[in-house]
């Protein structure tokens, strides 16, 4: 199949390919994450920038992406799949589109790689870039919040379209012909967005959280189901945050490329050179979240030792990562609910994707009492207590085995940051809050040796006195007055009623008159 | 060589023009922008980095990708602002993208402009009677706007006839340079007005290039 092709030419597609598929991947991910997304320009190459697009990479994501890769390379019946599902605070899932990135065998093997193929992978990279700001899913991901967060997952292997339910529409983004085979990227994308009646919390394939919870810690690592994947929380990183994803940092290539104009004979002869990554280089993300912090530099941080200016390119070599697979299978559909996908809705307080209370669902998840409360006899949800903020109150009644914040029956600890804020507080107080603690009473600046008691003494001895004599007459005025009012009531009534009926014909022309 | 022409058409309220002439403008732009280019030695070159940025629109459910370069959107903005001011009211209109080539010719000769792509778009513009059908019509707007994008998308990824990349000589013969982020294809912006029988009243021609033709 390629036999007509270079070695030089094999290698450079190979790395084309393969850092077309990273950047697909953010591409999709940052389209999905809620907010818009703004980078700036460059007129001088950075030596960062693949296919001279501004594209940020996070770390996160990419990891994610080369994980499910596993050194492998989209190729003919390998896609490389970017699920989008949405998750509702309750725990309902839906998956709204899949995007694919596939090869098929139509080879295209006049075509110039380091220039024509370079190229057209640029502007199917813009053609994403429009694309995914089209499809109903980009609406969703703006309005996520506390009702539903985006989720994705990547995979590799076959194509799952299963779960996007009954009439799914297919876009296709752009095809590229490659010496070895055509590449193409399509999405299909969900247009029954009404969820199933039924809801139920099953089990799912590990899925990668788009999580914007930016003043919520994440549920502690230890009490998190095995199964579940992490979710990948979009917020401020520390400087040693990048560390945890040094694998992929240091094999993220920079590029170079440059190109010849040469004679038309010899047109677009052109070779990689590797330079040393450009610090804070011109690919900022102007971005509206605060908390997001972007190291330019780090997350380009991967410096290939090679030759700064090589006509032929620098050793490019594929990032051979153990990692698991992903699991192929997607897992079904949880029960869903209405989506009131339909709806406007940007307050957060009204409840957009559940016909439950979601205070009440909320309460459901929580076992916690008020503070101060004796400790009832019998087990108790919070959904049976009626005591305001009794959600944030510490727990005291279920040990963690029994909690389902610790423990989910049968799914994972669902990502929202509501959810997640009240299991972190309830992980943190355990203590018995059903003893009163006897402080000793010392009143401020008295002193124990002037008089015969101390002014706490007299303070507690006087705390309750005899009831006044005025307050008594008072009382009694009072019951008197009530008497009255009662009385008035008893004598007069019956004989209005008798005047209203006299004149009810009087009253009814009146009340036509104000209509 | 032939031109390719490419027409789309869309049916929007007056005070929606103005979004949905940049939405589409914008993103063929997108697809036909690079990056500076920079000559080496060599006969080499390398290309500059384009960012871009997500636009909301405020009068249609719709958000659109444009080239990060405010001085590309200071320029098609202008050119939608005048189409928009000659469409007054209810009518149809049209304003044209053209992206064309210089030839040199000798003297006397001035500079030939070849198109080679040229992108139509039709713009039928309706009243609403009240803020109901509005909010609809704001949602229709926006889901065809989508479409639209999905058919500049299709055609611009057939891959067809795009200029051979020049020599450092003759880069202002393919791409305009005038711009100091960005370097798009040369292009202009035309638009004529049509009145409501369907005549065109009148071919307003509007240069926003900056070397013209003499002739």
């Amino acid at each position: 199949m390629d036999s007509g092709l270079s070695p030089q030419d094999k290698k450079d597609l190979d790395k084309f390919i393969k850092f077309f598929a990273l950047k697909t991947v953010q591409v999709i991910v940052q389209a999905r994450l809620g907010e818009k997304i703004c980078t700036r320009s460059s007129s001088s190459p950075t030596g960062s920038d693949w296919f001279n697009l501004a594209i940020k990479d996070i770390p996160e994501v990419t990891h994610e992406a080369k994980k499910a890769l596993a050194g492998q390379l989209p190729g003919i019946g390998r896609s490389m799949c970017v699920e989008i599902s949405l998750k509702t605070s309750e725990g309902d899932s839906m998956e709204l589109e899949t995007w694919c990135l596939e090869m098929n065998e139509k080879c295209d093997k006049d075509i110039k790689v380091s220039y024509t193929v370079y190229n057209r992978l640029s502007v199917l990279l813009k053609s994403l870039l429009a694309i995914t700001r089209v499809t109903p899913a980009y609406k969703l991901s703006r309005k996520q919040g506390h009702d539903y967060v985006i989720l994705y997952r990547i995979y590799f292997g076959e194509v799952q379209l299963n779960g996007l339910g009954e009439g799914f529409q297919t876009v296709r983004v752009g095809v590229v012909g490659t010496p070895v085979g055509t590449v193409t990227l399509t999405c299909a994308y969900r247009t029954n967005l009404a969820f199933m009646s039924n809801r139920q919390f099953e089990r799912s394939a590990p899925i990668m959280g788009i999580i914007v919870d930016h003043f919520v810690d994440p549920p502690c690592g230890g009490q998190r189901p095995a199964n579940m994947g992490h979710p990948c929380n979009y917020r401020a990183t520390d400087e040693d945050d990048g560390g945890q994803y040094a694998g992929c940092q240091d094999s993220q290539e920079v590029c170079t490329t440059s190109f010849s104009t040469s004679p038309p004979s010899q047109l677009y002869a052109s070779r990689l050179s590797y330079h040393p990554p450009a610090l804070a280089g011109a690919a900022e993300l102007c971005h509206p979240a605060a908390n997001q912090v972007l190291h330019a530099g780090k997350e380009h941080g991967g410096v290939v030792s090679g030759p700064a200016q090589p006509p032929h390119g620098a050793d490019a070599q594929l990032t051979a990562e153990n990692a698991a697979n992903t699991p192929g299978s997607s897992g079904d559909d949880a029960g869903l609910m209405h989506s009131g996908e339909r709806r406007k809705r940007r307050d957060e307080g009204r409840r957009s994707l559940s016909p439950a209370d979601p205070v009440e669902s909320l309460n459901a998840f929580t076992r916690k009492i008020g503070a101060f409360v004796n400790k009832p006899s019998t087990p108790i949800t919070a959904a049976s207590l009626d005591l305001p903020f009794a959600a944030f109150a510490p727990r005291g009644l279920d040990t963690e085995d029994n909690d389902p914040m610790v423990q989910p029956p049968d799914s994972p600890p669902c990502p929202s940051p509501l959810q997640a804020s009240l299991h972190s507080q309830g992980s943190e107080g355990s203590g018995q809050q059903d003893d009163f603690v006897m402080v000793d009473f010392r009143p401020a600046f008295s002193k124990d040796d002037l008089l015969p008691m101390d002014l706490g003494t007299f303070y507690r001895e006087f705390q309750n006195p005899p009831q006044l004599a005025s307050l008594s007459l008072h009382i009694s005025s009072q019951s008197m007055a009530d008497d009255l009012v009662t009385q008035l009531f008893k004598d007069s009534l019956p004989e209005k009623l008798a005047v209203y009926e006299k004149n009810i014909d009087e009253f009814d022309a009146f009340v036509d008159m104000l209509q | 060589m032939n031109c390719r022409s490419e027409v789309l058409e869309v049916t929007v309220e007056a005070r929606q023009v103005e979004e949905a002439m940049l939405a589409l403008l914008h993103t063929i732009l997108l697809h036909r922008s690079s990056g500076k280019f920079h000559y080496k030695k060599e006969g080499t070159y390398s290309i500059g980095t384009v960012g871009t940025i997500d636009i909301d629109c405020d009068f249609i459910d719709f958000t659109f990708v444009r080239v990060s370069s405010e001085e590309l959107d200071r320029v098609i903005r202008k050119a939608v602002s005048e189409f928009k001011d000659a469409l007054s009211g209810d009518g149809m209109g049209q304003i044209s993208l053209e992206f064309y080539q210089k030839k040199k010719s000798r003297w006397p000769f001035s500079d030939e402009c070849i198109p080679w792509e040229v992108w139509s778009i039709k713009v039928n513009v309706v009243n609403l009677a009240n803020e109901q059908e509005r909010q609809i019509c704001r949602e229709k707007v926006g889901e065809k706007l989508g479409e639209k994008v999905i058919n500049v998308v299709e055609v611009i990824n057939r891959h067809e006839y795009l200029p051979k990349m020049p020599t450092q000589s003759e880069v202002d013969n393919v791409f305009d340079t005038s711009l100091k982020d960005v370097q798009p294809y040369l292009y202009k912006i035309t638009y004529q007005i049509t009145d409501s029988l369907g005549t065109s009243v009148s071919t307003t021609m509007r240069r926003l290039i900056k070397d013209t033709l003499a002739l």
